[in-house]
């Protein structure tokens, strides 16, 4: 046994086996899964989807959906005390495992507008967790709700804190999850598909977040995606699984360069296939243009009245035989919708671009943290 | 860059023109349910007078013509229809005269705002009663679905939805009187019907007014708990449930605080239909069970054509309603905070 309670994990999960009976016969959801969390370290768990990634992590924290139930192995978390609690032999219903749900273990989940109430305020929302396990009164946890909110980055954190999740846009929702899951500073984040339902550019930005709070908090991560580029971005550690299975585990290096399941190679190779297609296309001569172009948008550029370029310089022709996609992925996402709406104002023979027109299609998406 | 600050309208500003909005689209159905009210009353042929002519004719006696004719002058009886509609609005509206009623010869708030507010009175008691009852029941049947209880309570929930008012009135009221030596029938004991309000009336009432309560409040009531389970069901497996539940929340407290804080809100609305329910059951009830309410005294109006009686007893009991409908929807956009955007 090591002494340094650096190099002790944090969560050390062996030969966990979940089951759901179903009418049809008993379903192994999880089925002989082992790994360590360590503190400042992220395990990605990857896989197809009904691979059992969301039965595992949920249950660390005992709460997987009923009929669902934790039929073999152990799970130990060790405690900032320096105690260790089998989580597998707690009662899903009883006082201790509450008492580390929200405060030792937090998650945070793939649809942050289903998983947040819609009718309670998100500062009620983010603060309940510490007036739960902390009893904080009312305005000191407004305080450091505010706090959590600067933390995670959401602009103007004295007026967000009194809104509700629908005024917010999915990037936003998703900080909210994050600064609620940090509220009594836990030793893991489970991140169930935290970045599935956002797209790219806000993905990137969610996964910076999480990086750097990581950093600041000395969290252990548990991150769940099926994504392998998220994993490259984000992993130390990766458990690839399948049919509730572990194919394979080991650090991201080898995962990458030495795959040893085949399962593993198929992952890794169906994201290099989307992407080589993409570059034998870019390679080829561009095509001469067609005669009958439909759109030809040339040096397109919008400004706003406060000095925002929306559109810069944009080209990009659309002909019949052929669909275009606008991708902008390196950028954030608005502009692709700008573009979209000046051919439209163009084409409909409307007096010159109304910025203030197309700037309104927009405002339901709060402003963007990073600029 | 500078990033825009919110500068919308704040939800609160919202509400208040959500109400606001609300109130005056009140006034069109006012307007247009008293114009219905007066077109009911008018529509059986001939009016007070003929059916009381029509009513000494079988007793023997004879009323001449000139007499009649003066009297149908006097109450503008001889005028065209909108005229007496104007006349009979523009009172209500100006003097709050209701007109009087020809049978009884008194001025109609003479004769019902006693009754009214017993009938308000009521409504309100059952509603009470309805809500305070079918939460918890609608609650307990959710979380326990299939059980004993569950299949108990919606047996009782469909049973009741099938047994019309006066039956279920008459019914309890047998059982009542034979089996219990219960005096059943109105809202107090003979001694204590005019007595004025004291610590002993008020014993008296509850002691009488809990069968109404009960017989007018149970059909909504059963379909309230079914409404209430149902929406509970769909609650339960949310994921905000599961939110809550990661944070370490206690099961009665998550229940409590989100899935059932949730379905509570399509409940509210429902205040919209249960309102006119327990209005229309209450003047059948009153009537069996012979309640000092507005629905014997509607009932005998509409008989004998007491048109200004019959016609104000409607628009008052509409009126009642709209504004009950209005206070759902005020409360639904106060705890649902998405409506007041729409
Ligand atoms: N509530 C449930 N009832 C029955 N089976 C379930 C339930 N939840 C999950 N499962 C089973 O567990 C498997 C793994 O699910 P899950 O962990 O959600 O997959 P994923 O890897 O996509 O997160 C599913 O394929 C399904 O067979
Ligand atoms: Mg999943």
């Amino acid at each position: 046994m090591t002494t340094d309670p650096q190099l002790q994990p944090v969560l050390k999960v062996r030969n966990l086996a979940v089951q759901f009976p179903t009418r049809t016969g008993v379903v192994k959801a999880v089925d002989d899964v082992s790994f360590d969390l360590y503190r400042g370290k992220t395990l990605c768990v990857v896989g197809e989807s009904g691979s059992g990634k969301s039965v595992s992590a949920r249950s660390v924290l005992q709460i997987v959906d009923r009929p669902g139930r934790i039929t073999n192995g152990s799970m130990e978390l060790t405690r900032p005390d320096g105690s260790v609690v089998d989580l597998a032999k707690l009662d899903p219903r009883g006082k201790q495992i509450r008492a580390i749900r929200g405060r030792e273990i937090a998650m945070i989940f793939q649809e942050p507008m289903s998983s947040l109430s819609p009718i309670h305020r998100i500062g009620e929302q983010i603060g309940e967790t510490l007036r739960i396990h902390f009893g904080t009164p009312k305005d000191e946890r407004r305080t450091r709700v505010i706090e959590l909110l600067k933390q995670v980055e959401i602009p103007n954190p004295e007026k967000a804190i009194d809104r509700y999740t629908f005024e917010f846009s999915g990037g936003m929702r998703q900080r909210v999850m994050i600064a609620m899951a940090l509220a009594c500073n836990p030793s893991l984040l489970i991140a169930d598909e935290p970045t599935t339902a956002l797209d790219v550019t806000t993905q990137a930005e969610i996964l910076a977040l999480i990086k750097k709070l990581q950093a600041e908090y000395g969290m252990a991560v548990l991150f769940i995606t099926h994504d392998m580029g998220v994993v490259a971005e984000i992993a130390d550690e990766v458990l690839v699984m399948y049919r509730g299975k572990v194919m394979e585990r080991g650090p991201v290096e080898q995962i990458f360069h030495a795959p040893q399941a085949d399962y593993t190679r198929m992952l890794i190779g169906s994201v290099l296939k989307l992407e080589s297609k993409a570059e034998i296309r870019l390679k080829r001569e561009p095509e001469a243009i067609a005669p009958e172009l439909l759109l030809d948008v040339r040096n397109l550029s919008l400004t706003f009245p406060g000095g925002l370029k929306a559109v810069n310089d944009v080209s990009l022709t659309v002909s019949p035989a052929k669909r275009s996609v606008l991708s902008a992925r390196a950028v954030r996402a608005r502009p692709r919708w700008d573009v979209v709406s000046c051919v439209f104002t163009i084409r409909s023979k409307a007096p010159p671009i109304s910025a203030a027109r197309t700037a309104r299609s927009s405002t339901s998406a709060l402003p963007r943290a990073r600029n | 860059m500078r990033r825009p600050t919110f500068s919308r309208p704040t939800l609160e500003a919202k509400l208040l023109t959500f109400i606001l909005k609300r109130m005056l689209f009140a006034i069109p159905t006012l307007i247009a349910v008293s114009i219905v009210a007066f077109i009911i009353i008018q529509l059986p042929p001939g009016d007070y007078l003929s059916t009381l002519m029509a009513d000494l004719a079988s007793q023997g006696g004879a009323v001449e013509e000139g007499t009649v004719a003066a009297l149908r002058e006097r109450f503008g009886l001889d005028q065209p229809i909108y005229v007496q509609y104007w006349k009979w609005v523009s009172n209500i509206v100006l003097y709050g005269d209701f007109g009087i009623s020809f049978e009884l010869n008194r001025p109609v708030t003479d004769v019902i705002w006693g009754r009214l507010g017993f009938s308000f009175l009521l409504a309100i008691l059952t509603l009470c009663f309805v809500w305070a009852v079918a939460v918890p029941i609608g609650i307990i049947s959710a979380v326990r679905q299939y059980s004993i209880t569950d299949y108990g309570v919606t047996f009782f929930a469909f049973f009741m939805l099938a047994v019309p008012d006066f039956l279920l009135a008459l019914v309890s009221m047998y059982v009542l009187s034979t089996y219990f030596g219960q005096s059943v029938g109105g809202l107090f004991s003979p001694q204590f019907a005019d007595a004025p309000w004291s610590l002993a009336r008020v014993g008296d009432f509850l002691a009488h007014v809990w069968l109404p309560v009960f017989v007018i409040g149970i059909g909504s009531l059963a379909a309230l708990v079914r409404i209430m389970r149902a929406n509970l069901l769909d609650e339960l497996h949310r994921p905000y449930v599961t939110t809550a539940r990661a944070k370490g929340m206690s099961e009665l407290e998550l229940l409590l605080r989100y899935p059932v804080r949730m379905a509570l809100n399509p409940l509210i609305s429902t205040l919209g239909w249960i309102l006119p329910a327990v209005v229309s059951g209450e003047i059948i009830v009153s009537v069996v069970m012979s309640l000092p309410t507005t629905g014997p005294l509607l009932l005998r109006a509409l008989l004998s054509q007491d048109m200004y009686l019959a016609g104000s007893l409607i628009l008052l009991i509409s009126v009642l309603t709209i504004i009950g409908t209005l206070i759902s929807d005020v409360l639904l956009a106060i705890a649902d905070p998405r409506i007041r955007l729409q």
